[in-house]
Parts: structure tokens; sequence; C-alpha cells
């Protein structure tokens, strides 16, 4: 075993993946050099050199067309989005191009969208976003969303082998944080498998990306208290795991939902409204959501704290159920 | 390409386009079209320019290319016919075929959608060395998008092998180039990228046919991208259903004059081995061939919707 950080096993699992397949290549908005604007490219370009470590000019609806084009032709592109809310950019080639490309015109799309999501930096309300609502309801983008680096890389290498767009979230606070792994990449993990991370009887949270990472805190936390939560890290948002979650709310008879984004609208009302066809009879009180208000991130650390889901929140929703 | 099996491919996209517009008409085929009458010369020059292993990407006004491009036309209008034997399945319709063995990259819905897609196509030929050359068609209209400017920055930048045509047919649906484009020379736009920007006349088949050809194998040459200006009309609608109050019929009989169709007539005629029967003859071949799609269209099987079922991904 060894510690790394979230992403050091995002370029190791890169790297890899750059050595095993000549197809491979990265592009995007200062991944050479500079190595990416969270350092996850950084040292890469020494290895595999300026073409397959490609630097675009700041052009993320071309940056990402082209990496469609590339894909349909053989290639298989992995694209850095700086950040998820400039992905609002490129929407048009992924929705009306990479979604279209297998159902419509029957050929394969091979390309992988890295891009971090995500508030907690204080980087105000167009760099701290979670968009991934807006592609959970286009068919055809599939969504890989890690909590953890193990699951990350593992996902990754499942998303680059991959014949479809695959969207994969990292989410901004994981980057740098440690977890325990083996010495050796694990092997790929398949989507549409979600993870029960922690079993426990009482209530059940779904999440994923970071606030997976904070309802795993968050359990730890109620087991000291005599509530044994079960939490499920979704991993994938396309394909949704929900029998895993249907078969854990049978159990457990309640059921929240953590979401980073705002309530309205969100995936999490998707994941309820899925429970709820497949096991209401099941249900002893209501399924609740905890995501952020309907407002755009504020910068100043109080504000955008009172907006983003906390692990003492998480608690508090739970005992609740519970009580 | 033979000029006179040129011309009768222009005739074949001229009765394929008239067809599809009077079937619409008639309630045969549903949902949309944009017809190419009056720019088959920029097709099908084009086409005569480029070898096999070139690629080529469209827009939503791409019947012509596609048959230029060697498009079985009973496929083609199977497609628009929602029929099982159509390019896609009938899941595409007018808009949405592709062909990659014949190098066609799909017609595309979306203004401007295909130009950083063509991109891809050349980025992948310049690092497989494979001496491809990518054409992408687009129209005035989507000059006017932003990834084209974004994509074509991109383009030269990286010098990839890749041959940008606007159609410039006069109108972006109902909005003349004088009223959607500052500058309305088009070409001009080459000049902010360091790239070659040439206009053409592109009712001129021999014209569009030997400008490509001449672009086409400076950008084969390592020469990087170049952007061509192919000045035609449109002599249809839009599409199905438009009125056409943005002009007059005036300025509609004066553009007939200049019918591509009539200038490849006449200028094969300065060949005394060609005479109007042997003329007559190809355009017999081509209405054949147009007859026989709305036939095999018409009785192809319609696609099983539950084959839709387990096909989202590849």
């Amino acid at each position: 075993m060894r510690t790394v950080t979230f992403t050091q096993i995002l370029r190791e699992t890169l790297a890899a993946e750059l050595r095993r397949d000549p197809s491979v290549f990265l592009m995007g908005e200062d991944i050479g050099v500079y190595g990416g604007s969270f350092g996850v490219t950084r040292g890469l370009i020494g290895e595999f050199g300026p073409e397959r470590i490609r630097d675009t000019p700041i052009s993320e609806q071309a940056l990402t067309g082209v990496a469609i084009g590339a894909a349909v032709a053989g290639q298989r592109p992995v694209i850095e989005i700086m950040f998820m809310d400039f992905i609002t950019l490129a929407v048009d080639q992924l929705v009306n191009m990479a979604a279209k490309l297998h159902p419509i015109y029957g050929r394969a799309c091979p390309l992988v969208v890295r891009t971090p999501p995500g508030g907690g930096r204080g980087y105000g309300a167009t760099h701290s976003q979670s968009l991934e609502r807006l592609f959970a309801g286009v068919p055809g983008i599939l969504i890989a969303a890690p909590s953890n680096a193990a699951d990350a890389s593992g996902l990754l290498q499942t998303a680059i082998r991959d014949n479809n767009p695959v969207l994969f979230l990292e989410h901004k606070l994981l980057y740098p944080q440690r977890f325990e792994v083996d010495d050796n990449l694990p092997t790929p993990i398949p989507f549409g498998h979600a993870k029960i991370v922690r079993e426990g009887t009482d209530v059940t949270i779904v999440a994923w990306s970071y606030m997976a990472h904070l309802a795993r805190q968050a359990a730890v936390a109620l087991a000291d208290g005599g509530i044994e939560a079960e939490v499920i890290d979704l991993l994938t948002l396309n394909p949704l795991d929900i029998d895993t979650v249907v078969e854990s709310a049978k159990r457990t008879g309640r059921v929240m939902i953590v979401e980073e984004g705002p309530k309205t609208g969100g995936f999490a009302a998707e994941i309820a409204a899925q429970v709820f066809e497949h096991a209401s009879d099941y249900l002893e009180k209501p399924i609740r959501r905890l995501a952020s208000p309907d407002f755009p991130i504020p910068s100043a650390k109080n504000l955008e704290a009172a907006c983003i889901p906390s692990v003492p929140e998480i608690v508090a929703l739970a005992r609740e159920l519970v009580g | 390409m033979e000029t006179l099996r040129a011309y009768e491919l222009m005739q074949t996209i001229r009765y394929f386009e008239e067809t599809i517009e009077r079937l619409f008409l008639e309630g045969r085929v549903m949902g949309t079209a944009h017809t190419c009458i009056g720019q088959e010369a920029v097709a099908v020059g084009v086409a005569a320019a480029l070898e096999p292993r070139d690629a080529l990407t469209s827009t939503h006004r791409g019947h012509g290319h596609f048959l230029a491009r060697g498009a079985d036309a009973g496929r083609v209008m199977a497609e628009l016919f929602g029929r099982e034997t159509g390019y896609s399945h009938g899941r595409g319709g007018s808009q949405m075929m592709m062909d990659p063995s014949l190098g066609f990259y799909g017609a595309n819905g979306i203004t401007g959608g295909s130009i950083p897609f063509a991109a891809g196509l050349a980025l992948d030929a310049k690092i497989r060395k494979s001496g491809r050359v990518t054409v992408c068609f687009f129209g005035d209209g989507a000059s006017n998008q932003g990834v084209f400017h974004e994509t074509l920055n991109l383009a030269a930048l990286w010098r990839l092998p890749v041959l940008y045509i606007v159609e410039n047919n006069g109108y972006a649906m109902s909005t003349a180039t004088a009223h959607g484009l500052a500058n309305t020379h088009i070409a001009d736009r080459a000049a902010g990228y360091g790239i070659p920007g040439e206009r053409v006349d592109g009712n001129d088949f021999f014209a569009v046919r030997d400008t490509v050809a001449r672009l086409a194998a400076g950008i084969r040459n390592d020469g990087g991208p170049a952007l061509l200006e192919c000045l035609t009309y449109r002599l249809s609608g839009h599409s199905r259903g438009d009125p056409r109050v943005y002009r007059t019929r005036e300025e509609e009989a004066e553009a007939r004059k200049n019918d591509p169709l009539l200038r490849m007539e006449a200028a094969l005629k300065k060949d005394p081995a060609i005479s109007d029967d042997v003329l007559a003859a190809r355009r017999q071949i081509a209405q054949t061939r147009i007859d026989e799609a709305v036939r095999f269209a018409e009785t192809s099987p319609l696609p099983n919707p539950a084959a839709l079922q387990g096909s989202l991904f590849a």
C-alpha cells in the first residue's frame, strides 16, 4: 500500500494509458509545460511530447469538436476542460455531435472529457458549478464521478478504453486529498456499478463525487451517535445503478440523496423519482434531498460554505430521518 | 471525373432535390429537408477534385455533397422516407447521414457544427501522416458562428490539412449576406488567420474543380489549411414551406440565367462531339436513377422501433 493524492493517481493513470495505447492523446488549455490548471498533467509532456500532450488555444468548442472528429477517425482523445463551468462553451459539440454519433450515425466516439466541478475554493460563481445535471438528461453521454483515488483510476481507465463519449468529473477539492491505494494501479472499474462504501440498516445516503467523500465522513459521525447509515457511492451517473439504491432503500426504509448542485432540477430528483417508482411501499419516511440552494455559488468563504452541503448538514438530515 | 459524368451527377442532384420538393408537397415524405438547387456545381466540382482517400463533411443542405461523393441515391432517399434501408436506418433523416467508406463524414443539422469536427479528421490525418485532405463545407450563415473563428485559428496554428469551403449562396435562411455579414467577402477572413483565402464562381464546375484541386494539392503538400469561398445562389427556398418573402421573383429569374446546369451544358457543347442528344441521354440516366431511388425507398421496410433499444452506446 502507499499514499497518493487524487491528482497523482490521475496523472499516473493517464501516463499508463498513454503508454499502453498510441492512439490515446491529451488535449486542453495549458496542459503541456504548465501541467494543467490543477497540475494533473504536470510532467507528462516530458515523456510524451507536445503532439500527445497537446496545448490548445482558449477555444473550448473548437477543441471539443476537434477531439470528436479525431475520435470518429480512430484516435482516443482525452480532453481537459479547465473548469466544469467552461464546458458550457462546448455543449453544442457534446450534445449535438458526440451524443448523436452512435445512436443516429452508427459511429463510435471514444472521447473522454475530464473536468473539475464543484466549489469550496472561493473561486466564485463561474468556477465552482456542478453541471453534471446538464448532461445527465442527454442520452448518449456517459458520466463518471469518482470520490477517491482508486475509483478515479479504475474509472478513468474504463473511460479511456470505452468507445463512447465519457464526461469524467474530478472534483477540485479531491485533487490534493491523500488516499491509501495499492502499489500497482487498480484494474479498470466497469461503469454502472454503484458501491456500498459503508453498510448500515438505519438510513441510505446516496451521493457521488465529493459529496460521497463527505457522506462517508458523516456516516462515521452518525455511528458515534448510534445511527448506522448505509452510504452508496454511485461512481457513475450514466449508467445509473438504481438497483443498488433501490435494494438499500428496501432494507433501510429511509433514503436521502446529497448533491452539490442546486436542488431544483438536480440529479438527486431523478434518483428520488426512481427510488419512489421502485420502492415506495418500503419507505418509512419521504425521500429527502440535501443540495445547494437555488443560487449561484458565492465567493466569500462563509457565503460559499453556507450554500454547499457539509458533513454536519448530512448528519443532521440523517438524524431527522431516523429520529 | 470525366466532364459528362460530372454533368450527369449534377443532373442527378437536381432531379433528386426537385423530386424531394415534390414528394413533400404530395405528403409522401415527412420531416424537413434543405435542397441545394442551384448549387450543384460546387458539390460536383469539389468531388471531382478530391481523391478517394480524402474526407468530406457537409451541412444541413447535404444531399448534393453526399451524392457527389458517391452515395447511393436510393439509400439517401430511403433515409428521407424514414426507411430501414436509409443510411442512418431512418434515425437521421435529411440532415444526419454518414458513410466513412465514401469519405463522407456527415451532413450536420447544426449550422457550423462540422467545422471543428472536420479539423479533428484533419488532425487524425496529420497524426497518421496519411496524406488525406479533409474538405469542410459550410454556409455563409455558419461563417458567423464563433466556432468558425475558433477552428480556423486552431487549424492554422497546427497547420491541419483541411480545406474550408464556404458555399455563399446569398442567404442564411432569410437573411441576405449584406444583412448578416459586416464584410460580405468571406474569403477575406482567411487573412486574419494567415492562411490562403480565395473566391471562385461557384456556378462554374470547371473553376470550382480546378481551384479545389490546386488548393488541395498545396494542403496535401503540408501547406496547412485554406479557405475557399464559392459564390453561388440557392434557387430553391431554404427548406420546405419557405415562402421566399425575403427576395423578389425578379431576382430569382435573373439568378436562373446563371443556373450551373445551363452553364455546364453550354461549356460541354463547345465540344463538337457533345450534341444535345448526348446531353439528353445523360439527363435520362440521371432521371432514371432518381425514379428508381424513389421506388426503392417507398418499397423499403420501416425501421423496427425495437432496434432503438440497446443501440444508444457503442
